[in-house]
């Protein structure tokens, strides 16, 4: 049997680029006032040049409204499923994602108290809930890390899955006592922990692109050594990988990258865990080829995800994270199921 | 080359290795023997530094707790006992990753004849009709062996093996074991290696140190150390008798 690898060619990288094109420009278009494809490309043509945009344009639309929010989709759902097939890798887990380690959970803790106890920072809008989901995810990491190696010197992979278990379950119960006491706010956090990008702006872009600059830059370098902690731990020790060192490299990068996430655009669900799964399908299981594929099928699987959000049920937009559960729950299952049956 | 002194591993309460030394000089195949719970496992663990010791290992004089992770896979190369991959990679970058501590970083360098002992490796392990296959669906023989020409393109100076010939068949275990024979003739090499199979480790051993709950019951050369007497202390029976009795089926 001939595997995937074999039949890997750049184009893979040329056709994800011009879906990711399609579908942000998609989503720019469609929405509850529908924009034509021309007139979206002459304002993004002209704002690039610093051209005075056409009269008749929709330019308050495109530019300040869908442009920020499609890069910012685009952006974090790159970001969740680099971190997820990073995590797959390194735990040698096809279940991880950057959920997995529980920072995610830290994270969500942070933005529910900002919510619910008005922690905001004067002239920007959600600067306390992000700057408390960052402060928190940081928090959990350390006190995980911590955990992990008191219980297990080796920080071996099962203590630091069981320790985010069991943090995510602690979080998860911490969050809905705060709910419950929340009063006027409750519905805003529930809305928040579903997921939203709505009102996300170029300066949450700048933040994203950072962040995903840098982290993502560290991940893709460690690409080799995910191979091999994909392979076996133990066999990663042997052929000379600084197995303590990279491990904990790459979970901090994987916690700053969905701490930053979360604190954006909520908690949003399975694109991390799916997305990577069935790029592995397309382009094999070798990281040098994965990370960078991985970040594109996340963009494209969150664009759309963002655009059936805010078009099923118009007027009435859904959180994103509701949308990426339903279709990421059910195509899990399909290929799951696909999988067990093709052993 | 490999100087292990007074070494102690302890789980908890239990000691796992107890207080252990021995020697490895170039040219020599090292048999490691005993019965299951000895600590052979373990003792092949501690060496390539996946277990908490007290005790000193030494490589070529110096303390092997301070060679670096990359620096100690380029003198000693490790074939573990149990094997599997969760994910499905292709022998050939399976192999492939046995580079790894030549050329660490994102971009494997191909300048430092990596490619052709990889190449040499596949050949070697008769593995190039398998090159492109996916490991998931290898036998547990062809896996066994992916591990091996992983060692082999590896090209350290130590070959460690925790039962090689496991999962092998009588071909491939006459095939690897002279194999490693040929490696071990070049100078500067050594072997390590557990084996449960006594007759081939009396027809490939040097040496032997023959373990005992954690502790060694005998050590030297191959024929002072696998004696009717020595085997029938450690394993509570009469090795010799078992081993005639299942070569006289054969008559």
């Amino acid at each position: 049997m001939k595997s995937l690898p074999e039949r890997f060619s750049w184009r893979v990288y040329v056709l994800f680029a011009a879906a990711l094109t399609a579908a942000m420009l998609l989503c720019i278009c469609v929405g509850s006032v529908s924009i034509p494809l021309g007139n979206t490309l002459t304002a993004l043509w002209h704002t690039l040049w610093k051209m005075e945009v056409p009269a008749g344009i929709s330019k308050n639309i495109i530019l300040n409204v869908r442009l920020p929010r499609v890069i910012n989709v685009a952006l974090i759902g790159a970001s969740l499923s680099l971190c997820g097939a990073a995590m797959q890798g390194l735990l040698r887990n096809p279940l991880a994602d950057g959920s997995t380690l529980g920072v995610s959970s830290g994270a969500s803790l942070g933005a529910v108290i900002s919510l619910a106890f008005g922690v905001s920072i004067p002239g920007v809008e959600y600067g306390g809930t992000i700057l408390m989901a960052m402060g928190f995810a940081f928090l959990s990491l350390i006190l995980i890390l911590s955990l992990a190696y008191a219980l297990d010197r080796s920080m071996s992979t099962n203590s630091i899955i069981l320790i985010g278990v069991i943090f995510s379950m602690f979080t998860s119960s911490a969050m809905n006592l705060i709910i419950t006491f929340a009063g006027d706010h409750a519905k805003t956090i529930a809305f928040w922990t579903m997921g939203s990008l709505s009102g996300t702006g170029f300066h949450h872009a700048a933040i994203l692109s950072s962040a995903l600059l840098i982290c993502g830059g560290v991940i893709l370098r460690y690409a080799r050594e995910l191979n091999a902690f994909a392979i076996g731990e133990d066999n990663a020790r042997h052929i000379g990988v600084n197995v303590r060192q990279v491990k904990l490299i790459i979970l901090i990068m994987v916690s700053v990258l969905i701490g930053v996430c979360v604190s954006i655009g909520g908690t949003i669900s399975f694109v991390g865990l799916v997305m990577p799964h069935m790029t592995r399908m397309i382009v094999g299981p070798n990281h040098k080829r994965l990370l960078v594929s991985s970040m594109f099928s996340g963009a494209i699987f969150l664009l759309l995800a963002d655009l059936a959000a805010r078009t099923l049920l118009s007027p009435i937009e859904l959180s994103i994270g509701v949308v990426t559960s339903l279709v990421g729950a059910i195509a899990f299952v399909v290929i799951f199921y696909r999988t067990r049956k093709a052993r | 080359m490999l100087n292990v002194k007074n070494v102690t591993v302890r789980y908890g309460e239990h000691t796992i290795v107890d207080n252990l030394s021995f020697r490895l000089h170039e040219g020599q195949w090292l048999m490691l023997a005993g019965p299951n719970g000895a600590g052979k496992s373990t003792l092949i663990e501690t060496i390539s530094q996946g277990v908490p010791y007290t005790g000193t290992i030494e490589l070529h004089g110096r303390d092997i707790r301070r060679y670096r992770p990359n620096q100690l896979a380029r003198k000693i190369g490790v074939l573990a006992q149990k094997n599997s991959v969760g994910y499905a990679y292709t022998v050939e970058e399976v192999v492939g990753l046995g580079r790894y501590a030549h050329t660490p970083g994102f971009l494997s360098s191909r300048s430092d004849g990596g490619k052709d002992l990889v190449e040499k490796a596949l050949e070697l392990t008769g593995l190039e009709p398998l090159r492109h296959s996916s490991v998931l669906t290898l036998s547990g023989g062809e896996l066994q062996r992916t591990f091996l020409a992983q060692v082999f393109a590896q090209d350290p100076e130590i070959l460690i093996l925790d039962e090689p010939a496991n999962h092998l068949d009588l071909v491939y275990q006459k095939h690897i074991f002279s194999l490693i024979h040929e490696w071990l003739r070049q100078p500067g090499r050594a072997v390590l290696s557990v084996v449960h199979d006594l007759s081939l480790a009396k027809r490939y051993g040097t040496h032997a140190v023959l373990k005992n709950r954690g502790k060694c019951a005998a050590q030297g050369a191959i024929e002072d150390v696998l004696t009717p007497e020595h085997l029938s202390g450690v394993y509570d029976m009469d090795v010799y008798a078992w081993m005639r009795e299942m070569l006289n089926q054969w008559k």
